[in-house]
C-alpha cells in the first residue's frame, strides 16, 4: 500500500471519490431540493444562490446544483468508459509491438507516433459532425437519446490509446529479455501464450497508470468536443456542454461560465496527479 | 545530409498522398453532399434535374475516381470554390494561414521562454521548493480545459475590466500594429498557458536524466562552474531527447489553436476548418485541414533538421 503514502495519489484519489460520491448522491439531493435537473422553471431564471437553489439557476431556470451532478455523472461516465476502452486497444497494439518487433513494432510505433503528431482536433471535428447514415448505423440508434454519448466514446478512443500504447510497448521491450520469458519459450509455450500468462500481467502498473492519466486526457477531449457542440448533445447535460450556453451569457451571469469548467479543471487534475503518483510510487526506477 | 532531406521530404509528400485521401473520405462522410444543399436551397429542382447535376459534378461517380480528380485539380493549384465565402478556396485559405502563423509561432516562442528555464532550474533540485511549485503549474495548465480558460480569460480582461478585446484580429477600420498586437495578447496567452505544462515536463525529465551522467560528474570534477555545467554539458545532451518530443508537439499545438481561434473569434485556420465543417463547405474543410496537416509535417521537418544540429553525432545519410 506504498501508492497511499504519496500525497498526489491521496489528493487525486480523495476528489475523485469526493467526485463519484456527490454523482450517486445526486437522486437524494434532487429529492432533498424537490426538483430535477431538467425541471425548467422561466420564471426564475438566472436566480442568485438561495436555499431552494444552492447555486442558483440556469438561463432556463434549471438548478444549477443539479445540473452540474447530472454533467458531472456523463462527463465522468465517458472518460472512465472511453479511457478503459483506449486501455484495451492501446495494450494491445503496445503488446503486440514490443513482443515481435521488427517490421511490425516500426510500422506499429510510427502509426502511434503519427496519431500524437497530427493535429487531432480539427479531424475529430471532421468525424464528430460525419453522417451516421452514410456509416450505415442503424437507424433506432441512430436517433437515439444516447446516440451521442457512444459517438463521442468511440471518437476520443480512437485517439486516447497512444500513451498506453507506449508505455505498454517500453515495458514488453524489457520484459521480453526477462528469464521467465526465455524459460516459457524454451517450454514450448505459443506466442499467445507467452504474451497473454507471463507478459500481461507485469504490466499492470504501467497499464494503471496510463489509464489513470488517459481519463483526464479524455475528459479534455471530451469537453471541448461537447462546446463546441460536436460531443455530449443537449438535453443531456456535460460540463463541456453546459459552457456553450454560458458562453452566451457571460456578461450576464459569470458563474454559469465558472462552475462547470472549474470541475473539469478540479477533476483533470486529480487524474494527473492520481496517475503522476502512482507512477512515482509504482515504479521503483522513479522513486527519488 | 542532402540525401537525408530529400528522402524527408518524399516521406511527407508519401504521408501528405495517404492523408489526402483519408482526409477525402472523412469530407464524404459529411452529411449530405453540394448538389443535396442545391436541392435544399431550390425547391423547384426535379429529381432529374438533381441527377444531372450530381453527373455534371462527377457525384455520382465511385469514391476513388473523384478522388482521382479532386487531387489533379489540386496538383495544378485548384482546390475549387468556398461555398461560405463565395471565392476560390485558396483565396480564402492563405491569408489565414499567415494569421495562423502568428499565432502559433509567437505562443510558441514565448512557450518555450517560459517552461524551458523553469524545466532546467527544477530539474536542478528536484523536491525542492521551487521543483515543487513548477511542476504543480505544469500539472494546472495541463489540467484546465483550453476553452474555459480563454472564456475566464474573456470575463476578466475583456467584460470586467475592459482592458482587452474580447475577440478578432484587428478593429474593424482601426488598423495598425498596435491594434493587431492588442487583439493577440489574450490569444497568444491561452494558447502559451496550454502548452506551458507539457514543455516544462519535457525539459524537466530530459534534464534529470542527463545530470545524473558521469559527464557531468567529470565536469564538475574538472572545476567548471554551475551555468557552464548546465548549459554546455547537460543542456546541450537534453536537448536530443527533448527535439523528439517537441516535433510531436506541433500537432497537439494546431488543435490548441483551433480552440482559441474559436473562442476569440481569430481569423486563423483552426476557425476556418471549424466553420468550414459546420457550414458543409466541403472544398473549404478538405483545403484547410490538409494545409493543416501540411504544416504540422514542415514543422516536424524542421525538428529534424535540428536534431542534426543538436548531435553532431548524427550523420544522416
Amino acid at each position: 500500500m506504498s501508492a497511499l503514502a504519496q500525497p498526489r495519489v491521496r489528493f487525486g484519489g480523495s476528489v475523485l471519490l469526493a467526485l463519484a460520491l456527490a454523482v450517486v448522491l445526486t437522486p437524494w439531493i434532487a429529492q432533498a431540493l424537490g426538483a430535477h435537473a431538467d425541471t425548467v422553471d422561466l420564471y426564475h431564471r438566472f436566480a442568485a444562490p438561495s436555499l431552494r437553489h444552492p447555486l442558483g439557476t440556469d438561463e432556463l431556470g434549471r438548478d444549477l446544483l443539479l445540473r452540474l451532478l447530472a454533467g458531472g455523472q456523463v462527463s465522468l461516465l465517458v472518460g472512465i468508459t472511453a479511457a478503459l476502452a483506449a486501455a484495451v486497444l492501446g495494450t494491445a497494439i503496445g503488446l503486440v509491438a514490443g513482443y515481435f518487433g521488427g517490421r511490425l513494432d516500426a510500422l506499429l510505433m510510427r502509426l502511434t507516433d503519427g496519431v500524437i503528431a497530427l493535429p487531432l482536433l480539427p479531424l475529430l471535428v471532421v468525424l464528430a459532425a460525419a453522417d451516421l447514415h452514410k456509416l450505415g448505423v442503424p437507424a433506432a440508434l441512430r436517433d437515439s437519446e444516447a446516440m451521442s454519448l457512444y459517438r463521442i466514446i468511440v471518437l476520443v478512443t480512437l485517439v486516447g490509446w497512444t500513451t498506453v500504447a507506449r508505455l505498454v510497448r517500453g515495458t514488453t521491450l524489457s520484459l521480453r529479455q526477462q528469464d521467465f520469458v526465455r524459460a516459457a519459450e524454451a517450454l514450448g509455450a505459443s506466442h499467445r501464450r507467452i504474451m497473454l500468462v507471463h507478459i500481461l500481467p507485469n504490466l499492470a502498473t504501467p497499464i494503471i497508470v496510463a489509464t489513470s492519466l488517459a481519463v483526464g486526457e479524455i475528459i479534455l477531449l471530451e469537453s471541448v468536443l461537447s462546446f463546441l457542440g460536436l460531443g455530449v448533445a443537449p438535453p443531456l447535460a456535460s460540463w463541456g456542454n453546459m459552457l456553450t450556453g454560458a458562453e452566451e451569457t457571460i456578461a450576464l451571469a459569470p458563474m454559469l461560465a465558472v462552475y462547470p469548467g472549474a470541475l473539469i479543471f478540479l477533476t483533470v487534475m486529480a487524474c494527473n496527479l492520481l496517475g503522476d503518483g502512482l507512477q512515482q510510487a509504482l515504479d521503483p526506477r522513479r522513486r527519488r | 545530409m542532402s540525401r537525408f532531406v530529400v528522402r524527408r521530404i518524399v516521406e511527407i509528400l508519401v504521408v501528405l498522398a495517404v492523408m489526402s485521401l483519408v482526409i477525402y473520405a472523412l469530407i464524404g462522410l459529411m452529411p449530405g453532399d453540394p448538389v443535396d444543399l442545391m436541392i435544399a436551397s431550390n425547391p423547384h429542382l426535379t429529381v432529374a434535374d438533381a441527377a444531372r447535376l450530381k453527373a455534371l459534378y462527377g457525384l455520382d461517380k465511385p469514391l476513388l475516381e473523384r478522388y482521382a480528380a479532386w487531387l489533379g485539380a489540386a496538383l495544378h493549384g485548384d482546390f475549387g470554390y468556398s461555398r461560405l465565402y463565395a471565392r476560390s478556396t485558396l483565396a480564402v485559405l492563405i491569408p489565414r494561414l499567415g494569421n495562423t502563423a502568428l499565432l502559433m509561432g509567437m505562443s510558441f516562442a514565448l512557450t518555450l521562454a517560459l517552461a524551458w528555464p523553469l524545466g532546467l532550474l527544477a530539474a536542478r533540485r528536484p523536491g525542492s521548493w521551487f521543483d515543487g511549485v513548477a511542476n504543480l503549474s505544469s500539472f494546472a495548465t495541463i489540467s484546465v480545459p483550453s476553452f474555459w480558460l480563454a472564456l475566464m480569460l474573456i470575463l476578466v480582461f475583456a467584460v470586467q475590466l475592459g482592458w482587452l478585446p474580447p475577440g478578432g484580429a484587428a478593429t474593424i477600420g482601426a488598423g495598425g500594429v498596435a491594434d493587431r498586437a492588442d487583439h493577440l495578447v489574450l490569444p497568444v496567452i491561452t494558447l502559451t498557458l496550454v502548452n506551458f505544462g507539457p514543455q516544462l515536463r519535457y525539459m524537466r525529465a530530459a534534464m534529470m536524466e542527463t545530470l545524473h551522467q558521469d559527464y557531468i560528474r567529470t565536469a564538475r570534477a574538472k572545476g567548471a562552474g554551475e551555468a557552464r555545467i548546465l548549459t554546455r554539458h547537460a543542456l546541450r545532451n537534453a536537448l536530443i531527447p527533448l527535439i523528439t518530443v517537441v516535433a510531436l508537439s506541433f500537432g497537439s499545438l494546431f488543435s490548441g489553436a483551433l480552440v482559441t481561434e474559436t473562442m476569440f473569434a481569430y481569423p486563423g485556420m483552426g476557425k476556418l476548418i471549424y466553420d468550414a465543417v459546420l457550414g458543409n463547405d466541403y472544398n473549404l474543410a478538405l483545403a484547410g485541414l490538409l494545409f493543416a496537416t501540411l504544416m504540422t509535417l514542415l514543422a516536424n521537418f524542421a525538428a529534424d533538421l535540428a536534431y542534426a544540429a543538436a548531435d553532431p553525432r548524427i550523420a544522416y545519410r
